[in-house]
């Protein structure tokens, strides 16, 4: 168990954050270098910094809650997809168990969170996980679009969080929950650059760029670099 | 059959081929031949990997199938909420499925990706405003239209239209002649009222040079003289060229990327050789989207500019009101409840809202907004090349709903249309729903309410 504990911790660990941010990075470079000035009708590099501006703009307005019109005409959706991505999102940077491993791995770690807060985003996560799920088998507008591959992901992100929380809790078979837990966490990170979840990384280039193309040719010039989006 | 003898590959580039395809009566042998006309899965392969870059193939891969972009659609919200009119369902059905497939689909697939691309898409970027990753599937259908198009899979209209462009650089078969000749005759008719009215052709180094829908010269003549009218009210040195002065591009709702190229080019050269001070289009959505915003880069022009200012003509009114060069008698302003039609084209996509409100603030006592407006107003239901393609009219007087109801739920009885698109779209509801409104471009509502100078009055007697 300690051995396997040991490896998964380690040297796996390891590899896991080097797949994820090394094929983040890839991803995000692959998208800038195959940005085409002529093909997507933007003049980037003669307006760069309205275009900037129109991206920061672009990003910040969709990552407020509820602060473009679009999560406003969708509020029960928008509720469940940034209580799903805060936990997403802070569970796994900040939490105290976490932070121990990561003492240990690179004799540093960030501040962590209380473990009640933990416990809290996590159920959300996985509550809001659950009605995205509903959501999709519900609403025939959704149903149309979804696919296996859907279902896929949406797992692939909640397991480690009901394995977590279960090995959190001290379920019974904790050692396995745990070990499970770790294993799920890596094979996201590993699977994420190659997915649908690369979107981690690429929501950003292509928030931006909408952003951009809007703040440089769709009338930035009149409307400010602000759309209303 | 590989190649139809009217349904191929090949754009129209000859008067007689285009001659030969309208006499086609509504294409009925034209759609016949697409049933038989083999897809070159080669050459769709090679045209996608060239083309299809970073930002289309990120859409594709990365959208979350949410449905957020569902009711940004009129399509689907006049469709009952059909699940098959979501956007993002339309979009990876058709252009997601060639890239999938890697270009190998068959004929069937085709026939039904056109009607997807023209049939169930406007291309008015609404939907691309409504998605969380910021997906435009406006952008990427029209994209799709350029690979159909190439394929020979394209509405029997756009395809005449496109080549209308390459043959006659105008939407419409009115030639260079033509068009003076029609300058000429709107002049001799519109000086009696005017004394010292004249429309200049291809004068150099004018303030302004004005730019038309073809539509104009061909159909609505009386629209070239009113332009001339408020030039001569507002005392601006203008011109038009004799080529270049059709700034539409149905070869940009048809998808040939070519004959785009070639249409604005034929605009910038004018340009060039008139040189002046400022370019104005006509009240036309899509021309100025096709010359003045995407224009600029078919011609290669890497800052995305025209190569000078280039203006709407709502952007020249706003200013010529402002400026009280073109003035407005209080008595005759419009009383009646009137409402604006946001027009996709230079609105969302160019930020213009304000020009044309503070029009309305000269001009109308009683203007009301529609819900939603501005940039996240509805398309009118005929744009992107709708309105002109009969296999889709029972599709389009459909999604006409949304405007009848946005416009009935102002109360007003006059719609201002500064757009000949939505212009359009907009009479044709009327015609279909019997709402009981007027429409107007801004033009004639400008001259009838405008205070003429005494020294622009015919003298005494002059009309005797």
């Amino acid at each position: 168990m300690r051995d396997v504990y040991s490896l998964l911790t380690g040297p796996l660990l390891g590899i896991s954050l080097l797949v994820f941010f090394g094929g983040m990075a890839w991803r995000i470079f692959w998208y800038i270098k195959g940005l085409d000035w002529r093909l997507e009708r933007v003049a980037y590099r003669p307006y760069m910094k309205r275009g900037l501006k129109g991206a920061v703009q672009s990003i910040w307005r969709w990552l407020v809650p509820y602060g473009t019109h679009s999560w406003r005409q969708h509020p029960f959706f928008a509720g469940a997809f940034f209580l799903f991505h805060l936990g997403a999102i802070f569970v796994p940077l900040f939490l105290a168990g976490h932070m121990v491993i990561m003492e240990r791995q690179l004799g540093f770690s960030l501040p962590a969170l209380p473990q009640i807060v933990s416990d809290v985003l996590t159920l959300g996560t996985i509550a809001a996980g659950g009605f995205i799920i509903a959501r999709r088998l519900a609403l025939p507008e959704v149903r149309i679009l979804t696919t296996l591959y859907d279902y896929f992901i949406l797992c692939l992100s909640l397991a480690p969080f009901v394995t977590g929380f279960l090995a959190a809790a001290n379920a019974p078979g904790y050692d396995f929950w745990l070990l499970l837990h770790i294993l799920c966490g890596e094979l996201f990170l590993i699977l994420a650059p190659f997915t649908k979840l690369s979107h981690i990384a690429l929501f950003f280039m292509s928030r931006g760029q909408l952003g951009m193309d809007y703040a440089i040719k769709r009338g930035g010039e009149f409307r400010g670099t602000s759309f209303p989006w | 059959m590989p190649q139809g003898t009217l349904c191929n590959r090949q754009p129209i580039t000859t008067e007689e081929a285009l001659k030969t395809l309208l006499a086609d009566k509504g294409g009925a042998i034209y759609y016949q031949e697409m049933k038989e006309l083999d897809v070159d899965t080669d050459l769709l392969w090679d045209t996608v990997q060239k083309t299809c870059k970073s930002r289309t193939r990120t859409w594709l891969e990365i959208c979350a199938h949410c449905g957020m972009c569902a009711d940004s659609c009129l399509f689907y919200r006049c469709s009952g909420r059909d699940p098959e009119q979501v956007p993002a369902y339309k979009i990876q059905s058709t252009l997601g499925e060639i890239v999938k497939r890697k270009g190998r689909v068959d004929n069937a697939f085709m026939r039904r990706a056109m009607d997807y691309a023209w049939g169930r898409c406007t291309c008015c970027n609404r939907c691309g405003t409504f998605c969380p990753h910021g997906i435009d599937m406006g952008v990427m259908f029209s994209y799709l239209r350029g690979l159909l198009y190439s394929q020979g899979f394209v509405p029997w209209e756009m395809k005449i239209g496109a080549g209308m462009h390459r043959v006659y650089k105008a939407q419409m078969d009115v030639t260079s002649e033509d068009f003076v000749d029609t300058c000429e005759w709107m002049a001799e008719e519109t000086e009696e009222e005017w004394p010292g009215l004249c429309i200049p052709v291809d004068e150099e180094n004018a303030e302004v040079m004005y730019t038309l829908n073809a539509r104009e010269p061909k159909h609505y003549p009386e629209d070239l003289a009113q332009a001339a009218i408020l030039f001569h009210l507002a005392g601006v040195k203008w011109t038009v060229p004799s080529e270049g002065w059709e700034q539409t591009s149905l070869s940009m709702f048809a998808g040939d990327w070519e004959a785009c190229r070639q249409q604005v080019t034929h605009v910038f050269d004018a340009i060039e050789r008139l040189n002046p001070q400022l370019v104005i289009g006509t009240e036309c959505g899509h021309a100025h989207r096709g010359t003045v915003i995407e224009g600029p880069y078919w011609a290669g022009r890497p800052d995305g500019k025209a190569p000078r200012p280039y203006i709407h003509y709502v952007q020249w009114l706003a200013q010529m009101l402002r400026e009280g060069r073109i003035r407005i008698d209080p008595a005759k302003k419009i009383k009646e409840p009137c409402t604006l039609q946001d027009s996709c084209n230079y609105v969302r996509n160019h930020g213009l809202a304000n020009y044309t409100r503070e029009i309305m603030s000269y001009i109308a006592e009683d203007y009301r907004e529609m819900a939603p407006n501005r940039e996240n107003n509805y398309c009118c239901g005929g744009g992107g090349g709708l309105n002109g393609i009969g296999r889709y009219r029972k599709e389009r007087n459909k999604v006409l709903m949304t405007k009848r109801d946005q416009i009935l739920a102002t109360g007003a009885s006059l719609v201002i249309a500064p757009c000949h698109n939505c212009w359009d779209a907009i009479r044709d509801l009327e015609e279909e729903y019997h709402i009981g409104i007027k429409w107007s471009f801004l033009k004639p509502l400008i001259i009838s309410m405008a205070i003429v100078p005494d020294h622009l009055k015919p003298q005494d007697g002059d009309d005797e």
